[in-house]
């Protein structure tokens, strides 16, 4: 947390249009970005709902491409998926066919840069740091929705991306499970020492778990407010009930209750 | 089939269970242990949907045999199973049919074994990509709705009275089922997988490999299913119109001659062959899909 941090990743006035084929229109999606993510952060993004957070995270990834400005990791533009990236997909999209292990393989078997044995170990490896043991040779249809997540984070930590980018990863999940995934996440990135892009529409989540918090405004989505949440860095779900926690989510509330007024959509404060 | 199935095996499990409840209340000094296994399961309880399908075939059989002895129905039109058996014996022994199953099995494996090798690609390309699908669909959907034992005079004036027009007309009946079936299975693939392949850097060819195929399996499968029904349909009626030899062939001359036990014996022949292709087929199948949760009991 030094003066000299270094940026992991660069934002620079990342501007995209989607077109859509069936109506024929450009939908301007994300307006004049510009931040940055440092090495070591984990900073996350809010927005009032369809705002383009999950849009701009795939443009990160390289899945979809920008219309103007730069997306740099590391210094270097992206133009399209990259080793130096990882996703960890909102809907976990295990592939059926393949079980925990082989899901986990996935990644360095497309790559196949490393013999067939060492690719195995590097996925165990990372299904023990996921707390795993013992469901490497499972399919994904016997782990429950949080199991099934662990498997999807493994996934992508197993490609040691220099940036990890999480889409909503806990959406489908219930309360109770998403409170503790949510600790688990924390535990599962300090170990493997990644910086990471976290989308999420819950409030609560990205305070929780952030060093930053952007906010999104209402599309085409701009940077209505970048706010460090200057909590211990230790985290346990108690600090959730704290007064400074709660000032921090009532003031990140307030600002997306303002631009989802622009929008239309009625809010309950 | 197995909707059919479910009541009856529900029928069978409620008298079991509704004897085995009363016993704990009488003697309730029972081990509960023996409440959850229930009582011990016979022979007959273990096997009886085999069991009850082989004892309808065998009164079936039986009931054929006798109504030709007694003189009921003549073995002219009917044949009857010890006729049929004799007759197979005789046509085994003298080698005719050997001949016979050699023709059509040739033909079936060389006009089936086409239409996969060719459906199954095509099918992939036309499914992945929308040019190529563009440009072959008009023909694709003008002749599988054009029913193919229609092409038989045309066929049959292209490749001539041997082989190869049967060969022909298998292909023509196997590829297009394949072929429709591939397509949609790469079309139904889940757009998640394919971006999450995209994401980790997967190229065309692994994208194929990894994704496409693997979820495509079971429509393709169902595909050469229907194909492999295509395929002995074109065998037979392609031998009827126009041939020297094989068992669509035999069928034809014996049936015109009033050998009814002949006819029978080229009709097993074909029909057996046509279950244990599917049975083979259904292993397959089982062998790819052993990742999928089993639906029901």
């Amino acid at each position: 947390m030094g003066a000299m941090r270094r940026a992991k990743l660069e934002v620079r006035g990342v501007s995209l249009d989607l077109y859509n084929e069936r109506t024929r229109k450009s939908l301007p999606v994300l307006r004049d970005l510009d931040f940055e993510v440092f090495d070591g952060e984990l900073v996350s993004i809010v927005g009032p709902s369809g705002c383009g957070k999950s849009t701009f995270l795939n443009a990160v990834d390289g899945l979809i491409r920008v219309s103007s400005g730069e997306i740099l990791v590391d210094g270097r533009a992206v133009s399209g998926p990259g080793p130096d990236r990882a996703m960890v997909f909102q809907h976990d999209s295990l592939f059926p066919w393949r079980t925990v292990r082989e899901n986990v393989m996935y990644g360095l078997d497309l790559q196949g840069r490393l013999a067939k044995s060492e690719r195995r170990e590097r996925a165990l490896a990372l299904v023990e740091l996921v707390g795993l043991t013992g469901f490497a040779d499972h399919y994904p249809h016997e782990l429950s929705g949080g199991m099934r997540q662990r498997v999807n984070i493994a996934r992508a930590l197993v490609m040691e991306p220099q940036l990890l980018l999480l889409d909503e990863p806990f959406a489908a999940l219930d309360a109770q499970t998403r409170e503790f995934m949510q600790v688990e996440l924390l535990k599962i990135l300090a170990r493997a020492k990644t910086t990471a892009l976290f989308v999420t529409h819950q409030i609560n989540e990205a305070v929780f778990l952030s060093d930053r918090v952007v906010v999104f405004s209402a599309r085409p989505a701009g940077i209505k407010d970048i706010i460090p949440v200057d909590l211990p860095p230790e985290r346990s779900l108690p600090v959730k009930l704290q007064p400074p926690f709660l000032e921090f989510e009532q003031r990140i509330w307030r600002l997306i209750e303002q631009e989802a007024h622009k929008t239309g959509m009625l809010t309950v404060a | 089939m197995t909707s059919l199935d479910r009541p009856r095996v529900e029928e069978r499990a409620q008298p079991v269970s509704r004897s085995s409840r009363p016993a704990p209340e009488t003697a309730s000094a029972r081990p509960p242990l023996d409440e959850d296994a229930g009582p011990p399961r016979t022979f007959w309880a273990r096997h009886e949907h085999a069991l009850l399908g082989t004892i309808s075939m065998l009164v079936f059989l039986s009931f054929w045999e006798a109504s030709v002895d007694l003189g009921w129905v003549n073995p002219l039109f009917t044949s009857s199973p010890s006729r049929i058996v004799r007759t197979a014996i005789e046509m085994f022994a003298d080698g005719s049919i050997l001949v016979d199953m050699q023709v059509s099995g040739f033909e079936f494996i060389v006009g089936y074994g086409a239409a996969i090798i060719i459906g199954v690609p095509l099918g992939i390309l036309m499914g992945w990509y929308s040019r190529v699908d563009a440009v072959l669909d008009p023909f694709v959907s003008a002749l599988y709705a054009t029913p193919r034992i229609a092409l038989l005079p045309l066929v049959m004036i292209w490749f001539g009275i041997g082989l190869m027009s049967k060969v022909a007309i298998v292909f023509l009946g196997a590829i297009f089922p394949i072929l429709v079936n591939t397509i949609t299975g790469v079309r139904t693939v889940n757009a998640d997988f394919v971006k999450v392949a995209r994401s980790f850097g997967s190229n065309d060819w692994q994208m194929f490999l990894t994704v496409v195929l693997p979820s495509s399996v079971p429509l393709l499968l169902t595909g050469l299913r229907l194909g492999l029904g295509h395929a002995l349909v074109g065998i037979v009626v392609g031998e009827m119109y126009g041939a020297t030899h094989g068992l669509g062939f035999l069928i034809a001359t014996a049936g015109a001659r009033f050998q009814t036990d002949k006819v029978m014996v080229g009709i097993i022949i074909i029909a057996a062959a046509g279950i244990v292709m599917t049975g083979l087929l259904r292993l397959i199948e089982r062998r790819f899909e052993r990742w999928r949760p089993s639906v029901g009991g």
